[in-house]
């Protein structure tokens, strides 16, 4: 990350206003980051809160047909593909944390024994490209549901096997599209592309589809993002 | 409305002159963090070198894309109220393919007139362009921002992926709109001023 100075007097003139009349940056760094930076948080802050308000819970994310599918899908993290955590889907465990009641870890066929649901959609990168792919496994708002979780806290938190973090707010979280899957092209996912659990919400962009599930929270307390942190905008939505 | 004959008029109001240089300043933010928003992942065989791009990164890139947005896209609400309801719009018309082509071939005898205060038909049709070029612009970017929740613009581009070659075209559109812009305004510098003061003309 190379971020650059610009300390132009116009944009420290418009930091100045936006930081007074907008509400403070979620972002922990802010405190000591340059004028300019701060415009920046504050005014993603702002687009956070109009693409909150732009967003219809009942608005389905297109699908496609399976020929559209693209298939080998499309690596993409932080790190090389042959550094991709492999997880031994016989021993892992989905550990739940937060606001819920029961806190039991979940193995993988405890979550196949819950309802499937199946969805061809489109993941979006931040970059501009874009994949298609069939993902299955079990509605997130089941879940949220079956365990006993405080729907009405803000925000739904992931911790993955190789140290990624996300989190997504709760009405997204509820929308129907978003699911715990398990499966592409009706198998067991694989190591590189988020076996065993991973989410899958086509009404946010790629990196808010954190990979290879090991920690599911529900809190009030914003738990930021591996790029959420480094100045990506929080809300990302489609 | 009933124009003051006798006093000199200004060549440009306040209100077009305030509105286009915030939006030179907006144009210039959304083509700089664009690029480097482009060279994330890029449409064609080439990249745009990283000392004509602002962010640093693709994440500052979208920060101020995002940021910037809304300055083009209220400043250019204002721009069209203004001009609608005052009548300024009516310096783009009439304008006729005949009229461009007589202006065209003007131009390149070298004989072409500048008429204070009035738009020739060349002038018309770039302006006109290039506000159509910003219309499109806004509707394939927040076609692309939001394929989702604002589908009809996505839609209306032609899906996802096309919207992106539409926002890209639009804003080389705008690009070159520039370039030819600027070197009208060096050709005949005294146009600047006016652009800044307002300017007086009598009539
Ligand atoms: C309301 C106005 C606008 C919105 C909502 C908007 C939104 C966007 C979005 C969402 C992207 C893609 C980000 C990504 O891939 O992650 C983008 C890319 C881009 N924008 Fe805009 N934009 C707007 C206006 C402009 C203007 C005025 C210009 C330049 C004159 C511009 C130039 C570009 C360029 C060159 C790209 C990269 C194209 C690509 O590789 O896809 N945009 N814009």
């Amino acid at each position: 990350m190379t971020p650059t100075n610009r300390r132009n007097l116009m944009f420290r003139a418009m930091a100045l206003g936006a930081v007074t009349t907008l509400p403070a940056c979620k972002m922990t760094e802010a405190d000591n980051s340059s004028l300019t930076d701060q415009f920046k948080h504050a005014m993603l802050a702002w687009d956070d809160k109009v693409q909150e308000a732009l967003f219809d819970p009942h608005t389905l994310a297109p699908t496609f047909r399976p020929d559209q599918i693209t298939n080998p899908p499309r690596f993409n993290a932080f790190y090389d593909i042959s550094q991709a955590p492999v997880v031994d889907p016989a021993t892992y465990t989905l550990a739940l944390g937060g606001q819920i009641q029961n806190k039991t870890p979940w193995s993988v066929s405890a979550l196949n024994a819950l309802p499937q649901h199946s969805q061809i959609t489109r993941l979006i990168c931040v970059e501009g490209w874009r994949v298609i792919g069939q993902w299955s496994g079990v509605r997130l708002s089941d879940f949220l549901r079956h365990v006993g979780a405080d729907l009405t806290c803000k925000y739904v938190s992931f911790k993955c096997a190789d140290g990624y973090y996300s989190s997504i707010d709760m009405p997204s979280a509820l929308h129907p599209q978003t699911i715990l899957a398990l499966n592409f092209l009706n198998a067991p996912l694989t190591p590189p592309f988020g076996a065993p659990v991973r989410l899958r919400i086509p009404v946010k962009l790629g990196f808010k589809n954190p990979k290879s599930l090991v920690h599911l929270a529900v809190t009030n307390v914003y738990p930021g993002g591996y790029w959420e942190d480094q100045g990506y905008d929080w809300y990302s939505g489609s | 409305m009933l124009a003051k004959t006798e006093k000199p008029r200004v060549i440009h109001p306040w209100p077009v002159r305030l509105t286009h240089w915030l939006n030179a300043v907006a144009i210039i933010m959304m083509i700089g963090s664009g690029w480097q928003i482009y060279d994330a992942s890029p449409l064609f065989g080439f990249t745009f070198p990283g000392l004509i791009t602002i962010g640093g990164w693709l994440g500052g890139a979208i920060a101020w894309h995002l940021a910037f947005m809304w300055l083009l896209v209220i400043n250019g609400l204002l721009y069209f109220g203004y001009s609608g309801i005052s009548g300024h719009f009516a310096k783009f018309f009439p304008l006729s393919p005949a009229s461009v082509w007589a202006d065209l071939r003007a131009a390149f005898r070298m004989d072409l007139k500048h008429e204070t205060g009035v738009y020739n038909a060349v002038q018309k049709l770039l302006y006109l362009g290039v506000m159509f070029a910003g219309v499109v612009i806004v509707i394939s970017g927040l076609g692309i921002w939001k394929p989702v929740q604002l589908w009809f613009f996505t839609d209306l581009c032609g899906g996802y992926f096309i919207a992106r070659y539409v926002h890209f075209f639009a804003m080389a559109a705008i690009a070159i709109f520039v370039a030819i812009h600027l070197a009208l305004v060096l050709l005949v510098p005294k146009v600047l001023p006016p652009m800044i003061t307002g300017g007086r003309i009598s009539s």
